[in-house]
């Protein structure tokens, strides 16, 4: 095989790596928008937080620290402790869900009946509160996040395929990161998770009935406040998830949060109601940003892979404006 | 035993199930029903008739918790009912469909008959999460009275059919499986042949009465086909501009003066 094709294997590959890590943000989105037709603004936010939250539990860091100092002259930063990783997470988990509680207890509860942009307004807002009172609860600094997730190239990988290329060519192998491979497989365990659970359990089949319709939803005895708070835990989780996925890649800072502006193309390819919309959505602007930037960045000037996935929603927009998978839009006059 | 049946379980046959008592029903200005009272008796098929914009759907929504009057009282199984949700009164055991089918569309007929009982389903999230012991359980005995549903309906050709793709007629039929699902004690429903040819009335309306006879069910009927409405119900109620204007046998209401002149457009006074 020519080194070639090989390396545009190697930046397929490291493009669907990619997607997988805009389709884990886009399914938040997606997740909440079937439920309630709400587009959650602050799910890269919900990202950040749950990030911030695992590396200060993770690390023992007394919430609020700052403030209480400011307020009674205190010296408290540490609790003096180290979790295991497993440890944080779980009560990570634990912060989303009464975060998603109240969430619905505060903001939703109010606004039940409201046009779809007063909600997302609302989701505006939040998105604001949350980031300043992440920053409050954990201080703005940037944040190492480790919860001993394997980094750094596959060498396996690159030992495996370095013979691959035809003899004599200059070939050192295939390029991998470890952490985009386990990013890969919790995403696709995550996924089945979830389609098995929505498919088979009675929750699952009252999420999908509200998704459908509310009025037969509470026909038949479905609490759609129960079912908005199960919907924002989930999200939560799916948010953690992607906050430590890349806060394990490029640090826990404030621009974990605008991975949520990468999910917007996603969702446009995939459309805002598809959960295979939104991991083919991801994968396929995974792939095309990266084999854009291979094939014709260079001609260009690079830097293209900053613009590439807007401009191909901008196109999606043009001519199938539902998106690959999701519903067509059909209204009856 | 859920809710529902227990609230009902002091209540015998041809005792009052339900009371409407001087509903008073407006949005803004506009007078939907005005001093509406009538009741309904355990085990009868009532039928609400009435012309277009009466005020027949709006009582149904009123009896199923959608609307909240401004005015009067709805007695429940001998109790006043007090400003409670759709979903809660659901769980009291009143099942409903729609004038305008409201199924889950992408979901298959199977899934859409099972949602309608979960005011029977009681095992918690985690159990299912983990799926084992009691929710499996549950899940295995209410899919067994689903299937029981389907054969009643005559629908297993479509079990696994999503739902949207099905012609009108076998959506109504699955959307009446749905609330039957939920072994209600009062079952409202809202024009269920509306739009059906003389063959699928006829099998809807055998349906509706087979539902009386064999469950003991009540049933609350609004219907604009006379013939079938003077057929299949005890008592009807007739609506019109949102005031009550007949009640009784469909013998009496046949030759109530009123009744005929709001039907043949006799002009207000």
């Amino acid at each position: 095989m020519s080194p070639e094709i090989l390396y545009t294997a190697e930046v397929i590959l490291n493009g669907l790596m990619a997607g997988v890590m805009y389709a884990l943000v886009a399914l938040g989105f997606v997740l909440i928008f079937k439920a309630s037709g709400i587009f959650n603004y602050a799910q890269g936010v919900m990202a950040l937080f749950a990030a911030m939250t695992l590396v200060g539990i993770q690390n023992g860091q007394v919430p609020f620290s700052h403030l209480i100092n400011a307020v009674f002259g205190t010296q408290l930063h540490h609790f003096g402790w180290h979790l295991p990783a497993i440890v944080a997470i779980l009560l990570t988990v634990v912060v989303m869900i009464i975060f998603a509680i109240l969430v619905e207890r505060l903001v939703l509860k109010h606004l039940v009946n409201q046009e779809p942009i007063i909600l997302f307004m609302a989701t505006i807002g939040l998105a604001y509160f949350m980031e300043g009172f992440g920053d409050l609860m954990w201080g703005s600094e940037i944040k190492v996040l480790d919860v001993g997730l394997p980094k750094g190239a596959s060498l396996a990988l690159e030992e495996y395929t370095v013979g691959w290329a035809t003899e004599g060519s200059q070939y050192y192998g295939m390029y991998v990161d470890k952490l985009d491979m386990v990013a890969a497989l919790v995403a696709i365990a995550l996924v089945i998770t979830l389609s098995l659970f929505s498919q088979y359990t009675k929750t699952g089949r009252a999420l999908r009935a509200v998704a459908d319709d509310h009025q037969a939803a509470l026909s038949v005895g479905i609490s759609l406040r129960k079912i908005w708070v199960i919907t924002w835990c989930i999200a939560g989780v799916v948010a953690m998830v992607a906050g430590v996925m890349w806060g394990s890649k490029s640090g826990v800072q404030f621009s974990l949060s605008l991975i949520a502006l990468k999910a917007l193309p996603v969702l446009i390819l995939g459309g805002f109601t598809s959960i295979p919309g939104a991991i083919i959505g991801g994968l396929i602007i995974g792939v095309g940003e990266k084999l854009f930037e291979y094939s014709i960045g260079p001609m260009i000037g690079g830097a293209t892979e900053n613009w590439f996935a807007y401009v191909l929603a901008l196109f999606f927009l043009v001519f199938r404006p539902q998106g690959l998978f999701g519903d067509k839009i059909i209204e009856r006059v | 035993m859920n809710i529902g049946s227990k609230m009902a379980s002091n209540i015998q046959p041809g005792e009052e199930l339900l009371r409407i008592e001087n509903i008073s029903l407006s949005f803004g200005g506009v007078k939907a029903l005005t001093e509406v009272s009538f009741d309904i008796k355990r085990g009868e098929v009532r039928a609400i008739i009435g012309p277009n914009g009466a005020g027949k759907s709006s009582m149904l929504n009123v009896i199923n918790g959608f609307y909240h009057p401004q005015v009067g009282e709805v007695w429940y199984c001998g109790q006043k009912r007090k400003g409670l949700k759709p979903f809660q009164i659901a769980h009291q055991g009143i099942a409903r469909t729609f004038q305008n089918i409201a199924l889950f569309k992408g979901m298959s007929t199977l899934d859409n008959i099972m949602t309608g009982r979960s005011t029977h389903m009681r095992a918690n999230m985690l159990s299912q999460a983990i799926w084992r012991g009691a929710a499996e359980k549950e899940e295995i005995k209410n899919r067994r009275f689903v299937e029981e549903i389907i054969d009643f309906l005559e629908i297993q050709s479509i079990r696994k059919t999503p739902v949207g793709r099905l012609p009108y007629g076998l959506q109504k039929r699955v959307e009446l499986g749905r609330a039957l699902a939920a072994e209600p004690v009062l079952l409202l429903l809202d024009e269920p042949m509306a739009g059906m040819n003389v063959e699928e009335k006829e099998d809807m309306s055998r349906f509706i009465l087979d539902v009386q006879s064999e469950f003991g069910t009540t049933i609350a009927i609004i219907e604009h086909d006379m013939g079938v409405v003077m057929d299949i119900s005890d008592r009807l109620v007739v609506l019109d501009y949102g005031k009550k204007i007949g009640d009784g046998t469909p013998e009496e209401i046949r030759n109530n003066q009123a009744v005929i002149d709001a039907y043949l457009g006799v002009p207000h006074e």
